[in-house]
């Protein structure tokens, strides 16, 4: 790695620690817990870029499988919480009925 | 190559602190939505792009991993925002106050019974500003 790529991904993780230090305000007091989790999707988004870039700066290929686990985590508990917050449950038994 | 690399990381992250501003500074929560999962998902998508590129180029090794990623975050944050749009909206979140017109609840309860609500909501708002004057 050469000076000038290490200081732009130096500089790129700063900005990456800002951004999810100012979603982190909105996990904390949203006025509603929809508001919460919108705030823990995005941070848990920002947070596959920020071990994308940290897996460059030590050099190692190996965090890249975590990346795509803490996508499908965060995905995943995105939908469960929005269809437990519109249903009262996670998972349809009767999958006939409307509500 | 490395200033390709450094223009995709650095325009990721600048997308990045926008989606996080709009997060903290929309008014409610269906923008705010919108604030996160268009701006997000382009900038950690440019993100991980620039770190294949990295790895491709400097490390000589093909991630297919993280491909794989970036498709996973296209196909899946539109399809969580819309459930929590649609959680939202039958969960009863409310609004801004100042939007004009809301189709999806015109089209469950009718046009004549949205334009009294709207009649009713009216007349509270200007209580609201002789109550402040």
């Amino acid at each position: 790695m050469n000076l000038f790529l290490n200081i732009v991904f130096i500089i790129a993780i700063v900005g990456m620690a800002i951004a999810m230090g100012i979603a982190s305000y909105r996990i904390i007091r949203g006025p509603t817990l929809h508001d919460k989790i919108v705030a823990l999707d995005a941070f848990g988004v920002m947070l596959m870029a920020t071990i994308g870039i940290f897996s460059v700066l030590l050099d190692t290929s190996y965090l890249i499988v975590v990346i795509m686990l803490i996508g499908m985590l965060g995905a995943v508990g995105t939908i469960a919480m929005a269809k437990f917050l519109e249903k009262g449950w996670v998972i349809d038994i009767d999958r006939d009925s409307d509500e | 190559m490395s200033s390709i690399i450094a223009i995709l990381v650095l325009s990721g992250v600048f997308f990045s602190i926008i989606a996080a501003i709009g997060v903290v500074r929309l008014p409610d929560m269906y923008s705010r939505l919108h604030a996160a999962s268009i701006s997000s998902t382009l900038g950690v998508s440019s993100v991980l792009l620039g770190v294949f590129l990295y790895f491709w180029y400097f490390n000589n090794n093909f991630e297919m991993t993280l491909l794989l990623a970036i498709v996973l975050i296209f196909v899946i944050a539109p399809t969580g925002a819309h459930m929590l749009a649609r959680s939202a909206f039958h969960s009863d979140v409310e609004p801004y106050k100042l939007t004009i017109l809301n189709e999806l609840r015109r089209d469950e309860i009718g046009h004549e019974e949205l334009r009294e609500e709207d009649k009713q909501r009216a007349e509270e708002r200007k209580k609201e500003k002789e109550l402040e004057e």
